[in-house]
């Protein structure tokens, strides 16, 4: 199938998304349900990997400060500016594309596969509004609050390493914080946020939704969610910024 | 009343469906029979609509289907009650729950009646010990049979069964198909049921289509299997030498 046809289907089953619910109790409930399962599911590994991406920067960047004519104040810039700019946003986003892309992915499969989706045509329900329009909205609702945790976190990860191995001050690393800051930049780190967290829920869904085959594909097609999902999240990075910035 | 006319369906090169007209009657165990890939379940995908075919007609109770609009078979389809070859449960629902969710969904009942509702049809398929559980926990008997409850919980008037039989034991599927005959007649539902299990056929055909490379090859009742002179379904039907025997012997008893 070339990629025009994958395109294609991937506009008609977004365009086909939207229709009346039929009972709205009910989608508001698998709304709230997905919320919980994409947001509150992830915010384990992007605790995790936001304290230590914020670690890590702190290290590297006062390892690569030889200068003593450089202030150290610099340090706190550059990992503020990373995190907020790319790390969050981006390196966040790739996470859960893996972690959430690959769920929504092998569950709408899994239904595909076990004939649960026909079984739900069958009773007259749009499947695409019912299944995947629910998990995209969670994932526009919650994959942003995600991103502004892992800025949290990821700039207080830096301050403890700097303040636990001495590299500066935790006083000089507030201070390097707030000067020099860009408000714009956290907007423009939303705006990826948002667009990543269409992107990990969509092309995911697309790859679900739409699987042929048995039980053997549903890891494949899992795969290869993730993997178009990478590809178009650091496209659209560089869509963005060439844009935005 | 189903009726199709000239259904033709291909997938590629692959003619599956070539030319299938027929009549599934109201009140009536409609049977399509055939071997494995004679294109029984496209044929009925076809007729729920899962498949669009590529030429014919299907009409249900005088409506044309093929013309109707996406919103006119919405409807429609909330008057169709469909139990699929694995069972198609919810996995992440409870047996009361997956019953549940078609009124859950097409009804503004309230909750105590709906439980009601529920309770019922899972006394009709006798499974009320088992509403808490999960599908992983239950036989797969039980979960043709909370297929069963889930496809009749609004009152279908259509019912459509994709080989309610397979994978299951000749015993639990006597009950199946009882529950199916009993069904048909107690709601009088228009039930199609996909099968090439030969007792289903013997003890509940009533209006047997039988295929054959995706074409129509005979049709008639249970009665009339046995005394049919068409080789190709005898070949298919008495396969085994007990079944000709048991053909002989029933062919005695006739005359």
């Amino acid at each position: 199938m070339t990629f025009f046809t994958h395109f294609g289907r991937y506009i008609l089953m977004l365009k086909w998304m939207f229709s009346k619910p039929e009972n709205p109790k009910l989608y508001w409930k698998e709304f709230m349900h997905q919320c919980s399962e994409i947001g509150i599911g992830s915010i384990g590994i992007v605790s995790i990997i936001s304290v230590f991406m914020g670690a890590v920067s702190a290290v590297q960047t006062a390892y690569q400060i030889v200068n003593p004519l450089v202030s150290k104040l610099i340090i706190a810039q550059i990992i503020r500016d990373t995190v907020i700019l790319e790390f969050a946003p981006t390196l966040i986003c790739i996470v859960l594309a893996g972690v959430v892309g690959s769920k929504i992915a092998s569950e709408l499969g899994n239904m595909r596969v076990s004939e649960q989706i026909d079984a739900l045509e069958i009773m007259g329900i749009n499947t695409r509004t019912y299944l995947i329009l629910p998990k995209i909205c969670a994932a526009i609702a919650t994959i942003p609050m995600l991103v502004i945790l892992s800025m949290v976190l990821g700039i207080l990860g830096g301050r403890i390493t700097v303040g636990l191995s001495g590299i500066i001050s935790t006083e000089t690393y507030d201070m390097g914080l707030r000067e020099l800051f860009v408000p714009y930049n956290v907007f423009f780190a939303m705006m990826k946020a948002y667009t990543f967290a269409f992107i990990i829920s969509s092309i995911p869904a697309y790859f679900g939704y739409h699987l042929k085959g048995g039980s053997l594909e549903i890891g494949r097609s899992s795969t290869r969610s993730v993997v178009v999902s990478c590809i178009v999240i650091l496209i659209a990075d560089y869509v963005l910024a060439a844009l935005l910035l | 009343m189903i009726e199709f006319k000239n259904i033709t369906k291909r997938f590629g090169d692959k003619l599956v469906l070539n030319d299938v007209s027929h009549a599934m009657q109201t009140g009536k165990t409609n049977l399509i029979i055939g071997t494995s890939g004679s294109g029984k379940t496209v044929l009925q995908k076809c007729l729920v609509g899962l498949f669009e075919p590529d030429q014919g007609e299907i009409i249900y109770d005088g409506v044309s289907f093929t013309e109707m609009e996406d919103e006119q078979r919405k409807l429609l389809r909330q008057q169709i009650g469909m139990l699929f070859q694995g069972s198609a449960l919810f996995d992440s629902m409870t047996v009361e729950d997956n019953v549940k969710f078609p009124l859950d969904m097409f009804t503004k009942d309230s909750e105590s009646k709906k439980l009601k509702r529920v309770n019922e049809v899972l006394e009709r398929v006798n499974l009320v010990a088992s509403n808490k559980k999960y599908p992983s926990e239950i036989s797969g008997g039980m979960k043709k049979r909370v297929g069963i409850a889930r496809a009749i919980v609004l009152n279908p008037k259509y019912l459509f069964c994709d080989e309610p039989n397979s994978g299951l034991d000749p015993q639990t599927s006597m009950v199946i198909d009882k529950l199916i005959y009993d069904i048909t007649k107690e709601f009088n539902t228009t039930t199609i049921i996909n099968t090439h299990d030969m007792n289903s056929v013997m003890e509940i055909g009533d209006n047997i289509l039988y295929m054959k490379n995706g074409k129509k090859e005979w049709t008639g009742n249970k009665k009339d299997i046995i005394f049919s002179e068409n080789k190709n379904l005898n070949d298919f039907i008495f396969a085994s030498e007990f079944l000709q025997g048991a053909k002989k012997l029933r062919m005695m008893e006739g005359k």
